[in-house]
């Protein structure tokens, strides 16, 4: 596994991380101080991002440039598996921390709460005469009375559309190893891109719809804590996740991967169907029960 | 085959110029030499806080701070010794030394390795300036449990930035270090015959990917519940504050393992060297490594054992706590086993691989004291916890660093440190390191609160004792800067041989001294008396105890 001899691709030195510490570091410092209210405008955030952003771009276009020219062995090829294997795996433990977060307060803090166990004293002391229920904005009734989303409505449908955009970036996918038409290859992707921008035109006309008519809202206890941010950076991921399909389309309309060499196409892949899955938890878990 | 055309056009044999030079690095040599400046700048700001705090400590009563300030002091000495010092140096060590112990020309991801540096200088800005804000850094300790944290003023949002910042860190180290041993090694090199601090690196660097990410969700909650109205901490919308110490400790336990599990590993390699014998039971002291790893991830709630928890939960994570003593005996038995019947030397790496030992095994001990929790209703949030974390993290993982960089750094500058300046260093270190902490055991078991800037005057002695071994302790170590800047880095002291320890192995001790800018660009033969495994002299069993 490890017996690739001397052919290892070692980049030139290069400032691209430097520069886009540099970004990320004036964006985070303009959010805190917006967040301080000290009134330094919006300025460094938006330098910020953009200096990220585009250095993020250097630096991925360095990538495609050194693999389209052929530099990277087999052994490489590994190095990027294994890497987008690890990262994604991260990536769910920051959900986890979320999802648990979500089962905590629903098992324990409300059990607690409402006086079951050693809660007995909190409840009749603080919050006497609250009873455990789900959804819940607490013993305060943080955001006043609220009502959630059905799932079985656009959620349900949300869920078939994820599901099947990653059936049609899996057809996407035979068809670059067997060789298929670019154009129909590029067809599955750009059906595949769609879904994504779908998903995410309904998903924002549902928190319209939570904050207008339903008044559910981040602020309606822990039940909107808990919703509005696994399903916000789960919307956050498909945005990402979309722009990376995009990417690899208008790569693959350009004639890059190859049958039996196409990581930036299936690294995008298992990142989608990352994605895919963590929704199906968030469906069943904040949706459905 | 043609080697050199497969690599980049602008590869060369040496580094440029000037601070470009460092800034565009993409060398596992000069970044593990930046991460390990970068600790020791790190640890001298963590230390001048320590400074502080024992100043105010010597005597009852307020002598120099404000109490708000010996707050911050104690909240920024943590962070800054945890994700500044003690992680960037192990991750310096691990950037220098796994390439070359696993017989490759760099880690997997050079540019990801000079992103993941680079970030640290940035998030410690960030960090470091809020000492000069509005409501000053923040206070409610390292721990940022809420509903105090909350409290903080203008640094809260800073001290969450630099938290993700960190942890972008630590994440892109932690894949670039798994991906470089599962995917990078010789040819030869099967897993068990891999250097041991490669293997704890491995484990360390698993428990990164695993936490990091969930102590970045816990604070984002923070920062969502200080500005934008939701409750995951706040009883009165649902929430609990109780919550957030689950998911910190989450992290936090397998984190001290993060600080630990790579000391495992160098005194793993120090100590056979000068016993000049293999190390006793390297497949159990891998499996010890992992146990501990497994374990990690349900003990945490030992840290909150007097928050209130249904009684079951508090024998669970006693017993499971309790547990961890077994793999980690294992591993202490195992390094005297290995010393039994060598051929001993006491040089200074060795002194502070056994200082380790010892030392490490007291912090141990009263770890499993605070395990038990009906007697941790006692000694919670006394100053016997910080005797006992402060054990564990200065003689012990502290330690180990001090003894990789003089075990290592003829390797990495090819000149020998002075031999009875290293000596004069251990023995001040390790004695003033007890004056410093153990005294804080006696205060703690007869009531002396931790993070408190004022105490009963019946603490007096044992403070005064402690903040005198805190000042000597600090100052001792200039002799050490002294040792390896003058004599090391400028190269006033002997030349080193390329073996430099006559019972050394390893890859590493196979190329020059100094290794030159770019090593095994083509992936060495790895000879079986390089390897530390009991694994090579399955078929020489003669070898055990044999002098190299």
């Amino acid at each position: 596994m490890a017996s690739q001899s001397g052919s290892y691709f070692v980049p030139a030195p290069t400032a691209w991380p430097f520069y886009l510490t540099v970004g990320l570091a004036v964006m985070l410092y303009g959010v805190a101080e917006y967040l301080n209210g000290n009134g330094v405008g919006s300025a460094p955030i938006v330098i910020g991002a953009a200096i990220a952003i585009y250095f993020i771009f250097v630096w991925y276009r360095g990538i495609i440039q050194e693999s389209e020219s052929g530099k990277y062995s087999a052994q490489v090829d590994r190095t990027y598996r294994w890497g987008m294997s690890w990262f994604i795996f991260s990536e769910v433990m920051f959900f986890a921390a979320f999802f648990g977060a979500l089962f905590y307060a629903r098992a324990l803090s409300l059990e607690w709460l409402s006086g079951s166990g050693d809660g007995v004293l909190t409840n009749a002391y603080l919050w006497a005469g609250f009873e455990k229920e789900w959804p819940s904005n607490g013993p305060a009734a943080m955001g006043g009375d609220f009502e959630i989303i059905p799932p079985w409505g656009v959620p349900f449908l949300n869920t078939l559309i994820l599901l099947t955009s990653g059936v049609t970036l899996t057809f996407a996918h035979h068809g670059l190893r067997e060789g298929a038409p670019r154009g129909r290859v590029v067809a599955w992707m750009w059906a595949t891109v769609a879904l994504g921008c779908i998903f995410l035109f309904f998903q924002a006309e549902e928190y319209v719809l939570a904050y207008q008519e339903l008044n559910l809202t981040l602020e309606s206890g822990i039940y909107g804590s808990t919703f509005f941010m696994l399903t916000g950076f789960h919307g956050m991921h498909v945005t990402l996740g979309t722009l990376m399909l995009l990417i690899i389309t208008l790569r693959l309309m350009k004639g890059h991967f190859k049958p039996d060499s196409h990581f930036g196409f299936e690294g995008v892949a298992w990142y989608w169907h990352f994605v895919d899955v963590v929704w199906l938890g968030l469906f069943v878990f904040v949706y459905i029960l | 085959m043609s080697h050199a055309a497969t690599h980049d056009e602008h590869h060369d044999h040496g580094p440029e110029a000037g601070i470009m030079r460092w800034i565009k690095t993409t060398n596992h040599k000069d970044l593990g030499t930046l991460y390990l400046w970068f600790s020791m700048i790190m640890f001298f700001i963590g230390g001048l806080m320590s400074l502080v705090i024992r100043a105010e400590l010597f005597e009852p009563g307020l002598q120099f701070v404000q109490p708000e300030f010996f707050n911050q002091m104690t909240t920024m000495h943590a962070l800054v010794m945890i994700f500044g010092g003690v992680m960037p140096a192990f991750v310096g060590l691990a950037n220098w030394m796994i390439p070359m112990m696993v017989g490759c020309s760099d880690l997997a991801l050079p540019r990801v390795n000079n992103w993941g540096f680079w970030i640290l200088p940035f998030a410690f800005g960030l960090l470091l300036s809020t000492l000069f804000m509005d409501g000053g850094a923040p206070a409610a300790g390292w721990t940022m449990y809420p509903p105090l944290v909350l409290q903080t003023g203008d640094a809260f949002p800073f001290l969450i930035f630099a938290i993700h910042l960190m942890g972008i860190s630590s994440i892109t180290g932690a894949i670039n270090v798994i991906v470089t041993i599962l995917n990078m090694r010789a040819p030869q090199m099967t897993l068990l015959k891999m250097p041991l601090f490669v293997w704890s690196w491995l484990i360390t660097a698993y428990l990164l990917l695993a936490v990091m990410p969930v102590l970045a969700g816990a604070v984002t909650m923070l920062l969502t519940d200080k500005y934008f109205g939701t409750s995951f901490f706040t009883a009165a919308g649902g929430g609990d504050p109780v919550m957030f110490q689950h998911i910190f400790w989450f992290f936090g336990h397998p984190e001290v393992y993060i600080l630990i599990l790579p000391a495992f590993g160098i005194v793993s390699t120090i100590i056979p060297t000068f016993a000049r014998k293999r190390l006793f039971g390297y497949d159990s002291m891998v499996y010890a490594m992992a146990s501990i790893a497994f374990l990690s991830f349900i003990v945490w709630a030992h840290h909150m054992f007097t928050v209130g928890m249904p009684l079951a939960a508090e024998l669970f994570f006693m017993f499971a706590t309790m547990l961890i003593a077994v793999p980690t005996g294992v591993k202490v038995f195992n390094w005297i086993a290995t010393m039994w019947r060598g051929s001993m030397t006491f040089e200074t790496p060795m002194l502070f691989a056994l200082g380790f030992v010892f030392l490490f095994t007291i912090g141990g001990f009263s770890g499993l004291m605070l395990a038990i929790a009906p007697v941790d209703f006692q000694y919670h949030d006394s100053y016997f916890v910080v005797a006992h974390f402060h054990y564990v993290l200065v003689p012990g993982a502290v330690f180990s660093i001090i003894a990789a960089i003089y075990y290592w750094i003829p390797k990495w500058t090819g000149h020998m440190y002075n031999e009875r300046l290293g000596q004069i260093h251990f023995w001040l270190s390790a004695i003033f390191i007890n004056v410093t902490f153990f005294p804080q055991h006696f205060a703690g078991l007869a009531g002396m609160p931790r993070r408190i800037p004022d105490y009963a005057t019946q603490f007096t002695d044992w403070n005064v004792i402690s903040s005198v071994g805190a000042f000597v302790y600090f100052v001792v170590q200039f002799v050490w800067a002294y040792n390896m800047i003058v004599n090391c880095i400028m190269k006033k002291g002997e030349p080193a041989t390329s073996r430099v320890w006559e019972g050394a192995h390893g890859l590493e001790w196979t190329v020059p001294s100094p290794a030159p800018y770019h090593t095994f660009e083509e992936p060495p033969v790895l000879d079986e008396s390089e390897v530390q495994g009991a694994h090579a002299d399955e078929h020489q069993h003669e070898v055990q105890g044999k002098p190299a």
